[in-house]
């Protein structure tokens, strides 16, 4: 693997709780590939938007960036003071948040909106170089020029979302990390604004982290494959293997628990509760909904271990071949 | 009379805009059924719902609430009404108080409609709801909306329609932002709700899987209108509608064949088509007449109406009848 264009080392985040502090990402490490396409999905509250906010270093109170280290092209954004960061955010990695489409502001259009994105990075530009600028833009997320002097409210779900992708490219960043972009929209839609996301993550030379829940989209889109569970990393994987072959107990659960297209039946999820991430468990953290859980996985807490193949599982009992 | 609801040519316009036209469905309370309605983004599934709900006032044909005008209700049955009828909305965000605790959208209803008799036994009821939809309650309860993640916050507005044991839920994307196992759980709880206590579901989403597994009837939209509907199974197995079966094989697979994205359609739609079927822009099998005039429905079997030409050598289906076609599918629940 060629160097790292982002790397996460022992990222830790909490939220303080008047019962406790709830570990939202507790201790998780990977790195990207230039290019690549990276996705995490797992535990619906694993963690994922956290960690998404906290690479950006985007946590606020009662939120808390306990430790860990990050670094976008081997330079540490940790060390970065609050000015430099701010730069970064855009320019380095751009963040699509989750829900963003709704979070574009009502009464702006959106070549403001943009405009306002560049400006905010001190690209002084003339209004008319501005212009043109944003009229190249659009088009490459698959939107008219015209579109800039819309408001959002004239804008479908799926036109509204490649604006937030517009936003977020505006400054050729290196780093794409798109939290749960589709989940709004069919699938129709869904498919264009992600070959319209792989078009321009390609042209930029860019890597994604795609955030969200849906495996299918997973399977199509991203290289590979890192599943949360309790803010914790359990697997990490080639696309192909987690499909095919996922090692993790908790990952096998949930592959197992996807809806078929072929026949109907009964839908079946995992049983048991998700964990209280602020009274978690000893051990792993899955051992209380775990098939396998054996005395140790009760006693200590599995470290991500490679298993001889390209992925990487956090699991005592996990066998090196499937 | 054991209809719950009916809506019967509804539509609804804003200013120059058609959200939703002539669409009729109806409700049936003897025999409760789980309807899907999918389609496109933006073609009136929410203002469908948000009219059967009677929260938007359709502005062509009317909705009525066993058989009288929902917005013509007296205060009692207006009271019954909004028992019977529960929401799961699509943008959890929306529904919260930032300001409150997310307990008071919980204890809300209990009080309004007296569920419980003591402190201690509201509070039980509360709890169950919770667990029944994967969450622990010391967890959830006491917090602000905003400390919970998106899951989370959907969830509540799960637990919050079953708490109310209405007679029909509708449910608007409820599950949109959860992952692939509380999805299932969740979707069997809402099931095991239908064919326990007789609660009929209408389950809006873009998820077709799921929809696939636990609804009986389908409602297919596009750009304001049913393209499709009938039984899930045949629709989803062999869709006839040309946007259905645009949807369909748009379906990301969990597979390592990976074809999906090269197949996208780039065509850029937004041209209102004036007059004539309105998937005519986008239509492989188009033919001469498409653009003349909206293609009614046509009943092609008895279990499923399809709004195109190719199929107008079957009977035109009187728009009101598709309740009928729909009610039509329904699976006996095991008990009511
Ligand atoms: N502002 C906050 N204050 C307290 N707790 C929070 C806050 N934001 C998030 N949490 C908690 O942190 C955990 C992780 O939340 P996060 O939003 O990162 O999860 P997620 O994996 O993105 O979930 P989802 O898939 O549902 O979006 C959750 O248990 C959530 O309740
Ligand atoms: N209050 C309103 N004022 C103006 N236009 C509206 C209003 N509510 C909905 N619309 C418009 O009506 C159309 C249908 O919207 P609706 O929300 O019902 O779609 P939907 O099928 O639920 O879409 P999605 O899948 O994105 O949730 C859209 O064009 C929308 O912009
Ligand atoms: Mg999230
Ligand atoms: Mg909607």
């Amino acid at each position: 693997m060629s160097r790292a264009v982002l790397e996460v080392r022992d990222l830790r985040v909490s939220y303080a709780h008047p019962l406790g502090v709830v570990r939202a990402v507790d201790g998780v490490s990977f790195s990207l590939a230039p290019n690549e396409r990276f996705g995490l999905a797992g535990e619906s509250g694993s963690g994922k938007s956290t960690m998404a906010l906290a690479i950006l270093r985007m946590i606020h109170p009662p939120g808390h960036i306990d430790g860990g280290r990050v670094f976008l092209d081997g330079v540490e954004l940790s060390a970065l003071d609050r000015e430099a960061m701010r730069r970064l955010r855009l320019a380095g990695i751009a963040l699509v948040p989750q829900g963003s489409m709704n979070s574009l502001n009502p009464v702006m259009r959106i070549g403001q909106q943009i405009a306002d994105a560049l400006a905010d990075h001190g690209e002084a530009l003339s209004r008319p170089v501005l212009d043109a600028r944003i009229a190249d833009l659009l088009p490459t997320v698959g939107l008219r020029p015209d579109v800039a002097s819309m408001y959002p409210h004239e804008l479908s779900g799926g036109m509204k979302q490649r604006a937030c992708i517009a936003i977020a490219i505006c400054l050729r960043p290196r780093v794409i990390i798109a939290d749960e972009p589709t989940s709004a929209l069919d699938v129709v839609v869904q498919r264009q604004v992600m070959a319209t996301l792989a078009r321009v993550q390609r042209d930029l030379g860019a890597a994604v982290i795609l955030v969200g829940h849906d495996m299918g989209l997973m399977a199509q889109f991203v290289d590979r494959l890192g599943i949360m569970y309790a803010g914790r990393l359990v697997e990490v994987a080639p696309i192909g293997a987690i499909v095919t072959a996922p090692r993790h107990p908790y990952t096998r659960a949930l592959v197992a628990s996807l809806p078929s297209l072929e026949h109907r039946g009964r839908l079946q999820g995992i049983p048991g509760l998700a964990p209280l991430l602020r009274d978690l468990p000893r051990g792993c953290a899955f051992h209380p909904r775990c098939p396998i859980a054996g005395e140790r996985c009760r006693q200590e807490t599995p470290a991500l271990r490679s298993l001889g193949t390209d992925g990487t599982v956090a699991c005592h009992a996990a066998e090196a071949t499937p | 009379m054991t209809e719950l609801l009916r809506a019967e040519h509804a539509g609804r316009t804003y200013g120059k805009l058609t959200a939703l036209r002539d669409v009729s469905v109806a409700i049936d309370q003897e025999r409760p059924s789980i309807l899907a309605v999918v389609g496109e983004s933006g073609s009136g599934k929410t203002t469908l719902a948000r009219m059967l709900l009677g929260l938007v006032a359709p502005t062509t044909g009317r909705v009525l609430y066993h058989g009288d005008d929902l917005h013509r209700l007296g205060s009692e049955a207006r009271m019954a009404f909004r028992r019977d009828v529960q929401a799961i909305f699509q943008d959890p965000y929306e529904v919260y108080n930032p300001f409150y605790r997310v307990d008071h959208v919980l204890t809300t209803p209990v009080r309004k409609f007296r569920l419980a008799r003591t402190k201690a036994e509201a509070r039980g009821l509360i709890e169950t709801a919770l667990r029944a939809v994967g969450l622990r309650p010391e967890e959830i309860l006491g917090r602000f909306p905003h400390q919970l993640s998106g899951g989370q916050r959907q969830r509540i507005m799960v637990a919050r329609a079953v708490l109310l044991r209405p007679k029909l839920i509708v449910a608007d994307e409820p599950v949109s932002m959860v992952d692939a196992s509380l999805r299932a759980t969740i979707l069997e709880t809402l099931r095991t709700l239908h064919e326990d206590l007789g609660i009929s579901i209408v389950y809006i989403t873009h998820d077709l899987a799921t929809a696939y597994q636990i609804s009986d009837a389908i409602l297919v939209m596009y750009r304001a209108a049913v393209v499709e509907a009938g039984a899930i199974a045949p629709i989803v197995e062999r869709p006839a509608h040309p946007y259905t079966k645009l949807l369909i094989a748009s379906i990301p697979r969990v597979s390592t064949e990976r074809s999906w994205m090269s197949e996208a359609t780039t065509t850029l739609s937004g041209l209102a088509a004036t007059g004539g079927c309105s998937f005519i822009d986008r239509c492989p099998v188009a033919m001469a007449g498409c653009a003349d005039a909206v293609p009614p429905l046509y009943r092609t079997d008895a279990d499923r109406a399809v709004a195109c030409y190719r199929h107008q050598a079957s009977p035109e289906l009187v728009a009101a009848d598709l309740g009928d076609v729909l009610a039509g599918c329904h699976r006996p629940a095991k008990r009511v």
